[in-house]
């Protein structure tokens, strides 16, 4: 993690400038959580993957440790080494779907 | 401000936008060949946007004193159909010559397919036979990591300086090892996927000022023509000065850029 003091900001500025943008997104993500809950039960009643990927980064959050967007970005990302056959579609999840995945209605980063 | 934006594609912006850009000090940018939100059905499509790209907007920024360069390719979402990859890869060389052209681009990889790197390696090559700069786009979300990865080790067999080659959309995941392997890095400013401002700034602050830029990579989704220019007022409202901020949005690009002989930022 690069060292403190690389942010010219002073702690406490740096937590008056940001600190509602953040608290909103937090309480965005509380309430992403509850909606969940809320919506209709999945057909195979199975947790979908990218709500597992999700539920994990959480952790990442509040383990003390620093370089969290980089923790956040790696462990929502594809670790295989070797091209595909074939793209399946043209989109992307956001998350890593699991081999038996079918699904091809990727959304989000589309260019 | 005077400031370079050198990802924007402006085929799908109005002149207002030209008009803003302007206003807010931009003096030059490079408009890299991309995905136009459907798959064009022949090679002749592609022909038709390279003259847009060659002819048309360079006379639509000039209206607006701001230089207008490009680059040429079949992107990867494209490039799954090797056979129509291979016509477009074909024209292109009638293109490379045409005044503001700055070489190949952006190429790369969107779902890390055979097909894709086949063709991704297809353009390196013509890259390296007309001694041309190259601007790598670099998968969205999860596919990012393992196609950076793939990327660079593609253009590493070629040969080619990685000191000529920007890689583009890098993230706090792989920006360290663009640099570390001595390629340029892009930051693409958007709200919803990529790079938000603030975490660019702390990108910089993290990872230094060297081979790195800001773009806005502005285009038909959601994306902002003004990214560079708010993401350098971010910068300024954390108390960076005015040297490192001229450093990122306009000498960083003019000094990559410049390796090409047809950029010029004023
Ligand atoms: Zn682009």
């Amino acid at each position: 993690m690069a060292p403190a003091g690389t942010c010219p900001l002073a702690h406490t500025r740096t937590i008056d400038r940001y600190f509602l943008e953040h608290r909103a997104k937090v309480i965005d993500i509380a309430a992403f959580l509850d909606r969940i809950d809320r919506s209709q039960p999945p057909d195979n009643g199975r947790e979908d993957f990218r709500l597992v990927a999700f539920r994990r980064t959480l952790e990442i959050l509040t383990d003390g440790r620093g370089d969290r967007a980089k923790r956040v970005l790696e462990m929502l990302s594809d670790h295989s080494v070797e091209p595909i056959e074939r793209a399946p579609m043209q989109g992307a999840f956001g998350a890593v779907p699991p081999p038996s995945h079918t699904g091809a209605a990727g959304k989000g980063g589309g260019r | 401000m005077k400031y370079v934006d050198p990802h924007a594609h402006m085929v799908s912006r109005t002149t207002d936008d030209y008009e803003r850009m302007a206003l807010a000090g931009c003096v030059a940018l490079t408009e890299p060949a991309f995905w136009a939100g459907y798959d064009r059905g022949s090679a002749e499509g592609f022909r038709d946007y390279f003259r847009l790209l060659t002819h048309t907007e360079p006379r639509r920024a000039a209206q607006y004193g701001i230089r207008h360069h490009t680059w040429l390719c079949i992107n990867a979402k494209e490039s799954e159909d090797v056979a129509l990859a291979r016509s477009v890869l074909a024209i292109i060389p009638e293109f490379l010559t045409a005044p503001g052209v700055l070489g190949i681009g952006e190429i790369g990889l969107n779902k890390n397919s055979k097909n894709e790197l086949l063709i991704f390696d297809e353009h390196l090559e013509l890259a390296r036979r007309f001694g041309t700069l190259v601007l790598v786009h670099t998968p969205h979300l999860e596919d990012k990591l393992k196609g950076t990865r793939l990327i660079m080790d593609a253009i590493r067999n070629q040969g080619i300086d990685p000191g000529r080659v920007l890689i583009d959309h890098v993230e706090e995941h792989t920006v360290q090892q663009v640099l570390d392997r001595g390629f340029w890095a892009g930051m693409t400013l958007y709200p919803e996927t990529k790079c938000t401002a603030q975490r660019a700034c702390d990108i910089i602050e993290c990872y230094g000022r060297e081979r790195i830029w800001m773009n806005s990579a502005c285009d038909w989704g959601v994306s902002d023509p003004l990214a560079v220019p708010k993401a350098a007022m971010e910068m300024r409202r954390r108390g960076h000065g005015e040297d490192l901020v001229r450093r990122i949005t306009f000498e960083n690009p003019c000094t990559f850029l410049s390796q090409s002989p047809n950029f010029r930022a004023e």
